[in-house]
């Protein structure tokens, strides 16, 4: 379905809406139909926002007649997970909790996409309040796989990647506080980024773990995933964790090609040692993609980083902690829904967070609060800190001889809905994509060939601090090579 | 803070008058316990800033509007929202870190978490190990300093109004809650336990307002809980060190609720003691109409705020050259204002006084001047308690206290002539001539008194007695005659000395 057909990618539509071949209505008329074929069985979406499409398309199409500068994704699309705050559009998490809230205000991201020119059409479905792998933890369905229906399209932005995949529209965003763009874009076979930690505001995006989500793009192509983040980066002083820098330049070098560059596998994520779990296709292919960058040039190694395995065991510290503190607001008094519990105000919160809050909300609020508390902050909380400096001082050791580092996105391909229901197993879902969030380091899942069940396989790029631009060169060259090897099987079946 | 909402309603309505100036019943109160115990005191002050918005927020930060007015996404904690630091609270708090003689250091914002329904995040943010300012101190007008452990700045909640039977939230019929103060800027100024009493308690309070007021950091309006007090009190026998269980008193909305309750609280645990018993460590709230304090939630029961640093918000660092800039730009603070109005010979009570009253610049510049110390300083502690006071010309207060001295006017007469300096801004010459005021020749006064004294003979005999009560009295009568003959204008001093002189 992400053939990279004419009109498929979010630059091409901008480039021929801008120009006026194509109009932005049609465009837009064009992946609602999509929507309409397929979401049904799909699900990628919370809301479908066809008639304000429709009508933002009508204003892009009479500026372009105009002679306006209609900006960078003029026309173009996005669906928006839906856990970044839409004025007067309801914003939910996928839970219960914030059902039917409409934010006053706009997140910052949405306020750059709108000068961009992009066209919101929906709200995607997520796991709630973003905790999950599979996108099985939504208060409002699961979402499938547009590749094999039976299968999870991954998580936590499993609606968004599925959107993209599925075709009903070309861009998408997402937060990754663990992988939860990656992952899903590596099972959804699209191409998912999250960018160094501070690189785009978090403004309006509500919180799972503050000090490690991130706001990324989904797309079909690394070129659409380097225009959006150019879009949605940049300094914002409403956020004050953002980089006091202005969006980083990084569509320029894509063709650049990667000889020269130093790459390292990171021994400790390929399937050796202390972790396993790794289906030994999702290694060939990170192994092939490894050849394919030497084979360009590039210089290839292995490199261990021995504390990534502890990676795992910091982050079910640090984001549940983070998590029990910013979701304790959500407590019936001013939003969302209220049970109104024996008639005091400590019930009336008890009894609106143990209905609105799920499962798995509510095992990570108590994993938190447990790590928090007086007399374990140290052995918990304080020691996941530690590790999580320990992994930046063996990730820039690593760094002292690498450009990047590529492992494997996630140890496996999409898996069936509802297969996973031990808690612990999921977790293992994010190995190899959780030591980019706690470093806060940028990285990316190039789709690279398929695994079992002739599922996608995703590869994962990863860089130093705002080393976008050197992350997006050598993705760029993992897809013109896994581009070559589906044109040459292609052309091979054919023969 | 705030967990006194918990149990006890804030009141709704402000004290109508200034409930935090020292009356005069007070110190009719005890104000020590028996010689073999002393009291060991520490005191949290929090003070809301004087910023235009709010601590993390554009909300405005304002007295006195309609409920939820001066509200904004983020003060209200709306899911996505960010809190970004209000660089002028900072500066504000630096000013008072450095009025205080405190290290300003690189600090941190930390999550206080607990729930309740006017915190809008259910976690207010505090500073925890890394505050702002840290070892200062504050020194009284009796000269003894009290330590500052440190001065950390934080954000206010809102209120809750319940409204229901007892007024408690506990079995309220339902809650009214304003955000308006949610997230205004606070610092709160934490003491070591260096307070002795319930007077020196009051004496630091007072001060730390003074200072707060002076360089511009806090209106320090007590009345609309722009300050507000709590008291970590403790009691141990005299002379000894020892640091006995403590308990924290809360809900004191007065100064004289302050030197009340720490009394109660004092003797409360000396009772314990020497009943054999001793007291437990807890929270207590003041009941002003009962006169006692009454046990609240007790420590070892105390929520765990699973405290950790916001991951919203960076570190915040102040420069040393930002530091230095911020101290150059203090203005004199109320001590040194004191200071110097001692060193010039006002006794302390008056130079306080003068300082509290921001007369201290006029007093100087008239001492300065040629006025007397004693006469100018009288006229302040006296005379000069009335608005338009400030703006008096120290020039011609100067002469004022000059004819006085010099003999052209008597204390009355000075006294109606400031009077009047105030409204009309005249020189005194103008006014004393205008009035006719002319002190009165010695030998006019002689014969005035001897006058009287021919037509009040009995009393005359009376004054000249041995009874020093009836004495007294005819004094006072004597007084009153040659004034009322000469029309106020007699100097008291002049005919007091006559008296002596006749009767001898």
């Amino acid at each position: 379905m992400s053939d990279q057909t004419n009109n498929s990618d979010a630059l091409s539509i901008a480039r021929a809406v801008r120009s006026d071949e194509t109009s932005s209505v049609a465009i837009v008329d064009q992946h609602l139909a999509a929507i309409d074929a397929s979401e049904a069985e799909i699900h990628a979406f919370n809301l479908v926002l066809a008639d304000e499409a429709r009508a933002a398309a009508a204003v892009i199409d009479q500026r372009v007649a105009a002679g306006e500068d209609v900006g960078p994704l003029a026309g173009v699309p996005i669906a928006l997970k839906d856990n970044m705050c839409t004025k007067g559009v309801p914003t939910t998490c996928s839970s219960k909790m914030l059902e039917g809230w409409k934010p006053p205000y706009n997140a910052t991201v949405v306020e750059k996409l709108a000068a961009a020119g992009a066209i919101l059409i929906g709200k995607t479905n997520m796991d709630e309040f973003a905790m999950g792998s599979s996108t099985e933890n939504s208060a409002f369905g699961v979402t499938k796989n547009p590749l094999d229906t039976t299968k999870v399209p991954g998580g936590s932005s499993g609606g968004s990647a599925a959107a993209v995949a599925a075709g009903f529209a070309p861009l998408a965003l997402g937060s990754d506080t663990g992988g939860s763009i990656r992952q899903p874009a590596a099972l959804c076979g699209v191409v998912g980024m999250k960018p160094t930690y501070g690189a785009v505001s978090r403004y309006g995006l509500i919180a799972f773990a503050s000090s490690l989500d991130q706001i990324g793009p989904f797309s079909n192509t690394v070129a659409d995933s380097a225009a959006l983040f150019e879009v949605i980066g940049g300094h914002d002083p409403r956020d004050s964790t953002s980089i006091p820098e202005p969006a980083a330049s990084v569509s320029a070098g894509l063709a650049t090609g990667v000889a020269g560059l130093r790459v390292g596998i990171i021994t400790e994520l390929m399937g050796t040692g202390d972790l396993d779990g790794f289906e030994p296709e999702v290694l060939a292919q990170t192994r092939a993609a490894a050849e394919a960058l030497a084979a360009a040039g590039a210089t290839v190694a292995e490199v261990s980083v021995p504390s990534v395995i502890y990676g795992l065991s910091a982050y079910y510290q640090i984001a549940p902690a983070e998590a029990s503190s910013n979701l304790a607001r959500y407590d019936g008094v001013r939003y969302g829904v209220r049970q109104e519990g024996s008639g005091n105000t400590a019930s009336m919160m008890m009894a609106t967070r143990t209905a609105g809050f799920g499962d798995e909300v509510k095992r990570r609020i108590m994993l938190g609060t447990y790590a928090l508390s007086a007399g374990y902050y140290d052995a918990f909380y304080g020691k996941a800190q530690r590790v999580r400096t320990l992994m930046i001082n063996d990730l820039a050791k690593a760094y002292a001889d690498f450009d990047v580092l590529l492992t494997p996105t996630s140890p496996c391909v999409a898996f069936d809905i509802g297969a996973t229901s031990d808690p612990l197993t999921m977790y293992l879902n994010d190995v190899c994509t959780i030591p980019s969030n706690l470093a806060g380091h940028p990285s990316i899942s190039v789709p690279y060939g398929t695994g079992q069940g002739g599922l996608p396989v995703g590869v994962q790029v990863l860089a130093p601090l705002q080393g976008e631009a050197i992350m997006f060169q050598v993705a760029a060259e993992l897809e013109r090579s896994a581009n070559a090897i589906k044109t040459t099987s292609k052309n091979g079946a054919e023969a | 803070m705030n967990e006194t909402n918990e149990l006890v309603e804030q009141p709704v309505s402000s004290p109508t008058l200034d409930a935090w100036t020292v009356d005069t019943e007070v110190a009719r109160e005890e104000t020590d316990l028996s010689s073999d115990w002393e009291m060991v005191i520490g005191l949290e002050v929090h003070a809301e800033l004087a910023t235009k918005t709010k601590m993390f927020s554009p909300g405005r930060n304002q007295f006195g509007s309609d409920p939820n007015t001066n509200i904004h996404p983020v003060c209200l904690g709306l899911p996505g929202t960010l809190p970004v630091v209000n660089g002028k609270a900072v500066e504000l708090s630096i000013r008072l870190g450095l009025a205080l003689n405190c290290t300003v250091q690189r600090c941190i914002f930390s999550r206080k978490n607990y729930f309740y329904p006017d915190m809008p995040k259910d976690y207010q943010i505090s500073q925890y190990d890394r505050p702002l300012n840290i070892s200062g101190w504050l020194e009284l007008a009796n000269g003894h300093r009290i330590g500052i452990e440190r001065a950390h700045m934080e954000e206010d909640t809102g209120k809750s109004t319940h409204v229901g039977d007892s007024g408690r939230i506990h079995d309220a019929g339902y809650s009214l809650v304003d955000y308006n103060r949610a997230g205004v800027p606070l610092i709160e100024i934490v003491s070591h336990p260096d307070v002795r009493g319930p007077e020196e308690a009051k004496a630091y309070v007072a001060e730390l307002q003074a200072i707060l007021i002076a360089i511009g950091a806090s209106d320090g309006k007590f009345e609309e809980g722009s300050m507000r007090v709590d008291a970590n009190i403790s009691v141990r026998p005299a002379g000894s060190n020892e640091l006995r269980t403590r308990c924290e008193v809360k809900n004191v909305n007065s100064l004289r609720s302050l030197g009340r309750a720490i009394m109660y609280e004092a003797k409360r645990h000396v009772d314990l003691y020497e009943s054999g018993d001793k007291p437990l460590q807890e929270t207590r709230h003041w009941d002003e109409e009962g006169g006692r304090t009454r046990p609240g939630r007790s420590k070892e029961q105390a929520e765990d705020y699973r405290y950790f640093d916001d991951p919203d918000l960076v570190p915040v660092d102040p420069s040393p050259e930002w530091i230095e800039e911020i101290r150059a730009a203090l203005p004199t603070l109320p001590r040194e204002r004191r200071m110097g109005l001692i060193a010039s010979g006002a006794t302390v009570e008056a130079a306080t006084i003068a300082v509290e009253r921001e007369l201290d610049g006029l007093a100087a510049a008239a001492i300065d001047a040629g006025g007397d110390v004693g006469r100018v300083m009288t006229h302040v502690e006296h005379n000069l308690a009335v608005d338009g006071a400030a703006d008096l010309d120290a020039g011609n207060f100067a002469d004022l206290v000059k004819m006085e001295t010099g003999g052209e006017l008597t204390a009355t007469q000075a006294k109606q002539v400031l009077a009047e300096m105030i409204t009309g801004g005249k020189t005194p010459a103008d006014i004393a001539k205008e009035r006719g005021f002319e002190a009165m020749d010695s030998s006019d006064l002689e014969a005035t008194l001897d006058g009287i004294i021919e037509a009040n003979p009995d009393e005359w005999e009376r004054f000249c007695s041995d009874d020093p009560k009836a004495k007294g009295k005819m004094q006072g009568f004597f007084t009153g005659q040659v004034m009322k003959a000469t029309k106020g204008q007699a100097d008291g001093k002049a005919v007091a000395q006559l008296l002596a002189k006749k009767s001898s």
